[in-house]
């Protein structure tokens, strides 16, 4: 990778202290009848790792998705920063945001998806700038020389002018990344991405976020079946099912001795 | 019955392209009126608001399901009696562009489902605002995937342009039906307004053809 040169040109998180970055309280979502997370409490710290793992259906990708706020919250809370994220406090009561309170807690956080979800009718340069520009209010010129840093540290830096149906699943999701990041996030969202991915190209998109997890302290939420990629990166593993977290520690614990016997069965039948 | 004469067709030939003039503007500003009102219904009808939604769709299901001709006498002969009126070709365009945008309306709606919800996420993840998803991401996916669709919407309303002579709009119809009035011989005139709509329509529904092929890829 030619990454770890370009890295410093790259700003990817200005302020990590440690502290405490996602809060969530109580957070219960359901679809239909289907309670998918129940009443889950969980915080992640600013600069850390974190990789979900279990069962299919066991609700990590819709933590990630209240993040996101592509989906609500039917109780509790989430916050970000110590702000309350679909949540705002008027007249010490908590009523639901407003959409600019929401739009302003939201550009904390970046998603990477499943599916890429690249703009196609746009050049891969315009996908990473479209955002900075419009919503941040870069200068075009200050939009392409950071966009230009990021894809050289994805290495695409001559593709920029390709359209996204020109280049591969996993360059399309490497471009996806840099579009992520170019919002500077505090906080990267990742849900499954290499899971679309023909298995040859796995490896070159987990080789950037290595090196992303590795030179930046930006903190990462990971929703993944790269059991490997999980004991790598994570800080944190946190165990699902049913919609609670069963069981959490640094990965050593989690993978080698975990406590739960539901966290054995999962880990034998996927590795 | 008369024979056909060609002296008689080089006659009226600079008349009825007169009325071949007419025709094409009141088909190309329809065609704009009714592609800008039907995008203004499509996005409306996606609005959260049912005090948005019910209205459009209301005056939508109301204009589409009420026929052209009602509506260019609606305007052209009732609307002046409440201090609304316009020359003939402006009542002709207004008509055919608001009858035809209920269609258009429909088209983008396809288009626009038809954005895959990964966008619209995609977008949300990035804080595009609400108006740049739609200009910047979501309206240039969906126009790709309406414009045949929109182009038959030219072709029918191309069609639909003799109705505007019924308001004194001179069209080729207009023309040709003021000359027979005169000569008593409708024969030439109305046939040659017949070719003339062929000799237009079916060459621009091949090149839409074409230009679906290479859109709707």
């Amino acid at each position: 990778m030619s990454a770890d040169s370009s890295l410093s040109k790259v700003t990817v998180n200005p302020a990590v202290d440690g502290s405490e970055l996602i809060r969530f309280d109580k957070v219960t979502k359901r679809f239909g009848a289907n309670t998918v997370l129940d009443a889950l409490d969980f915080t992640v710290s600013s600069g850390k790792h974190v990789t979900l793992i279990g069962p299919s259906g066991s609700g990590k990708t819709t933590i990630l998705r209240l993040l996101m706020t592509l989906a609500r919250p039917d109780e509790g809370t989430i916050r970000v920063g110590g702000e309350y994220l679909t949540h705002e406090e008027r007249g010490g009561r908590l009523v639901p945001a407003g959409e600019k309170h929401v739009r302003e807690v939201r550009k904390n956080i970046g998603m990477v998806f499943q599916q890429f979800n690249l703009f196609p009718n746009m050049k891969v340069m315009r996908n990473i700038t479209e955002a900075p520009v419009h919503v941040l209010g870069l200068s075009a010129d200050e939009a392409e020389e950071r966009a230009r840093g990021l894809l050289e540290l994805v290495g695409l830096t001559e593709h920029a002018d390709k359209f996204p149906t020109q280049l591969s699943g996993g360059q399309q999701q490497r471009v996806a990344i840099a579009r992520a990041l170019a919002m500077r996030p505090q906080v990267l969202l990742l849900d499954e991405v290499t899971s679309a991915l023909d298995p040859e190209l796995v490896a070159g998109v987990l080789d950037v976020l290595r090196d992303i997890a590795r030179t930046t302290d930006i903190t990462m939420l990971c929703v993944t079946h790269e059991m490997n990629f999980a004991r790598d990166i994570s800080d944190d593993v946190l165990m699902f099912d049913a919609g609670r977290v069963i069981e959490s520690g640094p990965p050593e614990k989690i993978f080698n001795d975990p406590d739960q016997e539901r966290t054995r069965q999962f880990l034998s039948a996927v590795l | 019955m008369n024979d056909w004469s060609w002296d008689y067709v080089g006659d009226i030939m600079p008349k009825l392209l007169d009325g071949l003039w007419v025709t094409v503007q009141a088909t190309l500003l329809g065609s704009v009126a009714a592609f800008a009102l039907g995008l203004v219904w499509a996005i409306a009808l996606r609005s959260p608001s049912r005090w948005v939604t019910w209205p459009v769709g209301a005056l939508v299901e109301f204009v589409r399901n009420t026929p052209l001709l009602v509506q260019l006498f609606f305007l052209f002969f009732v609307l002046p009696g409440w201090g609304l009126s316009f020359g003939p070709l402006t009542t002709g365009v207004i008509g055919l562009g608001l009858h035809y945008s209920t269609y258009t309306a429909e088209v983008y709606r396809a288009g626009i489902d038809a954005v895959p919800r990964g966008q619209w996420e995609a977008a949300t993840a990035l804080s595009l605002p609400r108006g740049r998803t739609w200009v910047a991401v979501i309206l240039p996916q969906a126009f790709r995937r309406v414009v045949p669709a929109l182009g038959n919407y030219v072709i029918a309303m191309f069609k639909d342009t003799p109705m505007l002579s019924a308001i004194t709009v001179g069209d080729m119809l207009f023309q040709a039906n003021s000359i027979g009035a005169t000569t008593f011989d409708y024969m030439e005139p109305i046939t040659v307004v017949g070719v003339l709509f062929i000799v237009i329509s079916y060459p621009t529904s091949v090149l839409l053809r074409v230009l679906e092929r290479r859109l709707v890829r």
